[in-house]
């Protein structure tokens, strides 16, 4: 039981910290567009661009979602 | 000697630690150098039992999986720092932090064990390409031993810059500092998770230059479009504010 709970708080913080954040929709969104990158890879496109785009748009609905947060 | 072996590899190498370096001396600078310090040497580590137990045998790890999976965790933490970053300049401006303030408010007394897995997978994803550069390099002319030299001298000249930076990169305000690790941690993360996938960046490792200078530039952007955000919030709720006042009245 000591051993599940202390797994468990590990990983909580490892996925918190390292993944999800403040926001997790940002990694949402990095995990569709590595799949997206993957999926268009495979179909033969040269994907290397996307991604990028992909984070900004994130990074900016996720800091436009902090400033109305801070509104109230 | 074979000298060319030992150039090649040398300049070859060097790419691969220069972003090991980078990694390792902007965790330090921002979060703590003793964790940063220990991740190295735990990396390092690490390194040195996968080339003892695998030899040659490394030119078959597979590279690719790995890439994605630390590419992507750098990716989502670079970008938390970017936010983070963005949100308290446009708030406090450029110069907060400057000195021994920590950016980070998780970073306390004690070991930072965030710290330390960062920069031990920056060196240990890195040092494994490093290590598979002197088996391919070496193994092809027979010259392991001239190959390891190079790569050995790499990290050596390349890692006394990097702590010849240090000065230099703690005069940055930490706030400031914060935004473009993060933005440096988002670009190696976005790199090295695409090219995990099979993605050819035009223009090879050189794409790290431009990559990087596009999430730099949309930082700052970013830090002047959420000053205004957060200054239209002010005068809105001044606006708002009599009539409300005057209503209740």
């Amino acid at each position: 039981m000591m051993l599940w709970n202390t797994t468990r708080k590990v990983v909580t913080w490892w996925v918190v910290t390292f993944v999800t954040g403040d926001d997790w929709t940002v990694a949402a969104a990095v995990g569709a567009g590595l799949l997206a990158t993957w999926g268009l890879l495979r179909a033969g496109v040269p994907a290397w661009w996307l991604l990028p785009p992909v984070v900004l748009a994130a990074t900016v609905s996720s800091l436009y979602r902090a400033v109305l947060r801070e509104r109230g | 000697m074979n000298t060319t072996v030992l150039v090649s590899t040398f300049l070859a190498a060097s790419i691969e630690v220069i972003e090991m370096v980078a990694i390792v001396v902007a965790v330090g600078a921002t979060r703590q150098w003793r964790a940063a310090l220990a991740g190295t040497l735990g990396g390092l580590v690490v390194l040195a039992v996968l080339i003892a137990a695998l030899g040659t045998a490394l030119q078959r790890v597979p590279l690719s999986p790995i890439r994605v999976v630390v590419g992507a965790l750098l990716l989502t933490f670079g970008l938390q720092w970017v936010r983070k970053g963005v949100r308290s300049v446009s708030r406090d401006g450029w110069t907060t932090g400057i000195g021994e303030q920590q950016v980070e408010e998780d970073v306390g007394d004690g070991f930072d064990w965030t710290g330390f897995l960062l920069a031990f997978r920056g060196v240990s994803l890195e040092g494994l390409e490093v290590a598979v550069i002197v088996v391919a390099f070496g193994a092809a002319d027979n010259a392991i031993a001239a190959a390891a030299i190079g790569a050995v001298a790499s990290v050596l000249v390349v890692g006394a810059l990097g702590a010849a930076s240090y000065r230099l990169v703690a005069r940055i305000p930490r706030r400031a500092l914060q935004l473009f690790v993060g933005a440096l941690l988002t670009t190696f993360g976005t790199f090295w998770a695409n090219e995990g996938l099979g993605a050819d960046w035009p223009g090879g490792d050189l794409a790290l230059v431009w990559l990087g200078a596009f999430y730099v530039a949309a930082a700052l952007a970013l830090v002047r479009v959420v000053s205004y955000w957060r200054r239209g919030t002010p005068r809105r709720l001044r606006a708002e504010q009599p009539l409300t006042e005057g209503a209740s009245r």
